[in-house]
């Protein structure tokens, strides 16, 4: 069934309800991973790594045991020692001996915070002492922190078995450089001579971290018999099982993980850290364990995503056809291999219908924490530096930047670099929103600039399980599997209702653990409204059909002469015969004389979850005196399929605009020379606050995807893409100079004014 | 046919250079096998680690995809995110 076509007759879809969890979050009744308490429960705290490259000679914890309180102490010793192997589960490709590695190192500890062992006490206090008393020693090897460092012949080697993938021929010699990607189309040296402009660019940004407020979290717990509970605060349950069920050599079925609530992940909560040496200490010792990570824990040892190392170049003809696109992307991966360098490639363009495209990224290794996804994986990275250049060349011919994208915009056939025709897409919809908009030719003032920028996402859809069940009093409750994280119980509820007929109000949306729903992928891709959306609209649908059998059999009619309206069964005609609507309470009260229980459960792979696109405004001020740059205003035009609860989907664009701009404008890790961090604590690492911008402005433009009852696209990815160069645009308008390094924080301003040079 | 391409260099490694052919294929499953057959290795790395985008709706892990006599099948990376 589809509902895309008469957004007029939507009830329930598109309106703004008080979201299901909102009083428990506002109250603080909501519990997330760090509220959990079990009887018995042990305190776990984790020995890492000072160093940023060490081989581990010896770990004696004998002092640590001995310390009165302490119940327990693991180490790479006390886990499988995982075979190399390939799997996707969670929100990109990974090697389970990596993702052991990571967990606790053995052999070598590869960056600062390196877990080398974990220990359980009764009090958080004692574990942290007991920690004190583990004996590492260590011999510490030369380290690497830059990319460009890092893929040196003579650079410290961090992994020797690794060799360049995707090279011919093979390499001889190990080195950093983990895997080449490479995406052509056309004949970009044709093109280059075919162009009247070129522009070139060389950029580089820094790791930035998800910077979720709450930090991991988790409770474990080993039953007598082998059955194992993890609490845990995560962006996927099933995720976490599945990931501590192989590091820890054990059946799926022992171990049942609830979702806590998650107060943030952005990405950065697909992986495990904790969970693995909670649930060993906990089936070590039989009691409880129960891990909560620093703020300082989360910098120096979960991951951030990468910094990169990009170089552009575009030409033009002098009326604005782009004829060629080139870049070079080498992104950081971290201790272990898997940069999201593969999407940065082949979203760089996409936004635009070229004929020659060449593009070429390096996954390099180097001494510091593994990158985990960070919304939009690696498309932000290549954007900054893409739409740069864009604006650039608009400069340079002179022309509008909105009018010089109009004219090159990717639409429905477009051919991408990489390889895709797209169908129906919304660039062109989105382009001319930003274009129409008051903002786009409102006055500047003195020091102001105004930049333009914009981005594109695919989006995912995947496997995902929901049910609906019909309560004795006719009210209804929606389970899935998706944790909640921005807002998904309120769109699976309003769906729900939509399909129904009947008020919001009347469903209540439930996570349900890995034991109590089908397997359902990680709420992350923005992919949760759209794939445990369209399972929760079958599962409707299956029990409005369940629903009409009852009525049919109330009436003592065939199911065929019953219709679905308004929440109610109504006769499908006159000669159905004469009876009053039988509203869905009435029908739920005689479930038991018609057959029992009134309830579906859909689970499905979803596909076809159908590509986004945005375009940012920005206006910014800047202090040439000092280097503060001031966001003056801020508009984030995108095309969202179709929005099930508007707020949620603004305050997705909002978010994702806004941790752009902390990507612009201030965050960075900083390294001495040592290989440590520096700023590892939200003092020195600064996001932006809400003091710091104006509201920004979202505009949703609605070309609904029709793969989707609703029309729904992804939208929690695409605001994060365009910001760095929307800003960057801006200040270049401001100032009259590029900036091509991230972030463009005062002291690097203040060097570019005095120097001419950003 | 099906016109199949193929995103990237990467696994060109596998059809000795080649990045666009026909395969007769109706399902993204006798996709997987036919490339197997007749580029060994290829296949399973569709299986394992690729996605395909059929006339540009991307599909993942979906064996029962249908393939449409001229659609445009193109092998890429499978696609995550945040």
């Amino acid at each position: 069934m589809t509902f895309i076509g008469n957004k007029s007759d939507l009830k329930v879809v598109g309106t703004r309800p008080v979201r299901p969890d909102g009083v428990d979050k506002v109250t603080g009744r909501a519990t997330f991973g760090a509220d959990y308490t079990m009887p018995g429960m042990l305190m776990g705290r984790v020995k890492r790594s000072p160093h940023a490259h060490a081989r581990i000679v010896s770990i004696d914890a004998s002092k640590a045991l001995a310390l009165p309180g302490v119940k327990g102490v693991v180490t790479a010793a006390d886990f499988p020692d995982i075979p190399s192997e390939e799997a996707f589960v969670g929100e990109g490709p990974m090697n389970f001996r990596d993702l052991s590695l990571n967990c606790i190192a053995r052999g070598k500890v590869l960056y600062e915070g390196h877990a080398v062992a974990a220990v359980c006490a009764i009090s958080d206090e004692v574990a942290a002492a007991a920690c004190d008393l583990i004996d590492v020693t260590y011999e510490v090897l030369p380290h690497v922190i830059d990319v460009e460092a890092a893929m040196a012949p003579d650079a410290p080697l961090l992994h020797a078995d690794m060799f360049t993938a995707n090279v011919t021929p093979k390499p001889e010699k190990p080195s950093n450089i983990a895997k080449k990607v490479h995406f052509t189309v056309g004949d970009v040296a044709a093109g280059f001579a075919q162009a009247d402009v070129i522009v070139e660019g060389h950029y580089s940004t820094q790791p930035v971290h998800q910077a979720y407020i709450e930090p991991h979290a988790c409770i474990a717990s080993a039953g007598a018999d082998g059955q194992c509970h993890i609490i845990s605060s995560s962006q996927g349950h099933f995720m976490i099982r599945a990931y501590v069920a192989k590091l820890l050599g054990m059946e799926m079925s022992n171990l049942k993980v609830t979702p806590a609530e998650i107060g943030g992940g952005f990405g950065g909560k697909t992986v495990v850290y904790l969970e693995p040496l909670a649930l060993a200490m906990a089936r070590k010792t039989g009691r409880p364990v129960k891990m909560v990570m620093t703020r300082e824990d989360v910098f120096r040892a979960t991951g951030p995503t990468s910094g990169a190392v990009i170089d552009v170049k575009l030409g033009a003809t002098k009326d604005g056809i782009i004829t060629a696109a080139q870049a070079v992307l080498k992104y950081q991966a971290g201790a272990f291999a898997g940069s999201p360098v593969q999407p940065g490639c082949m979203c760089a363009f996409a936004m635009y219908d070229l004929k020659n495209v060449d593009v070429v990224g390096y996954d390099v290794v180097s001494n510091r924490p593994k990158v985990a996804a960070y919304r939009a994986p690696g498309a932000p990275i290549a954007s900054f530096a893409a739409e740069s250049a864009v604006d650039d060349l608009a400069r340079k011919l002179g022309m509008d930047p909105i009018a010089l994208r109009e004219k090159n915009a990717a639409k429905a056939g477009t051919k991408t670099a990489y390889g895709v025709t797209f169908a129906e897409i919304g660039y062109e919809q989105v382009l001319a929103a930003a274009k129409n908009h008051p903002h786009w030719k409102a006055p500047l003032g003195p020091n102001q600039g105004r930049g333009i920028a914009t981005g594109f996402w695919f989006n995912i859809g995947g496997e995902s399980s929901a049910s609906v069940f019909i309560n004795e009093d006719g009210s209804v409750n929606v389970v899935s599997g998706s944790p909640d994280i921005g807002g998904s119980r309120a769109s699976m509820a309003m769906m729900a209702a939509e399909v129904l007929g009947i008020p919001v109000e009347h469903v209540r949306p439930i996570v349900a653990d890995t034991a109590s729903i089908g397997f359902t992928h990680v709420t992350g891709g923005s992919r949760v409204t759209y794939a445990t959306g369209m399972a929760t609209v079958q599962a409707a649908e299956n029990v409005i059909e369940q629903l009409k059998t009852r009525a049919a059999m109330i009436w003592d009619i065939p199911p065929e002469a019953v219709e679905w309206k308004d929440g109610q069964a109504v006769p499908a005609g006159a000669n159905a015969g004469g009876f009053d609507p039988l509203p869905l309470a009435a029908i739920a009260l005689k479930a038991a004389k018609t057959g029992g229980p009134i309830g579906a459960e859909v689970s499905l792979n979803a596909q076809g979850a159908g590509p986004g696109f945005g375009a940012h405004i920005c206006d910014v001020e800047v202090d040439k005196e000092t280097g503060h740059v001031t966001v003056l205003r801020y508009t984030a035009v995108q095309d969202v399929g179709r929005a099930i609860h508007p707020s949620y989907v603004e305050g997705q664009i909002q978010g994702g605009a806004v941790q752009g701009i902390g990507w612009a404008l201030n965050e960075e890790y900083v390294y001495n020379t040592k290989g440590l961090m520096d700023n590892a604590g939200f003092l020195d690492y600064r996001v932006p606050v809400a003091s710091d911008l104006p509201m920004i402005e979202a505009v949703m433009v609605e070309v609904p995807n029709p793969r989707h009852p609703f029309g729904v696209r992804g939208v929690g990815e695409v605001p994060i893409v365009p910001p760095m160069a929307a800003v960057a645009n801006a200040i270049r308008g401001a100032l009259g100079i590029r900036m091509h390094a991230l972030p463009m924080s005062p002291p690097k301003l203040r060097a570019a004014v005095d120097s001419g040079v950003g | 046919m099906p016109h199949v391409v193929i995103s990237g260099s990467a696994w060109r490694q596998f059809t000795g250079g080649e990045s666009e052919f026909e395969v007769a294929a109706t399902t993204f499953r006798r996709l997987i096998l036919e490339l197997d057959q007749r580029f060994p290795g290829l296949g399973k790395q569709v299986e394992d680690g690729m996605a395909v985008a059929i006339d540009g709706e991307i599909y993942q892990d979906a064996y029962d995809a249908p393939l449409n006599e001229g659609s445009e099948i193109v092998l890429i990376p499978k696609i995550g995110g945040g």
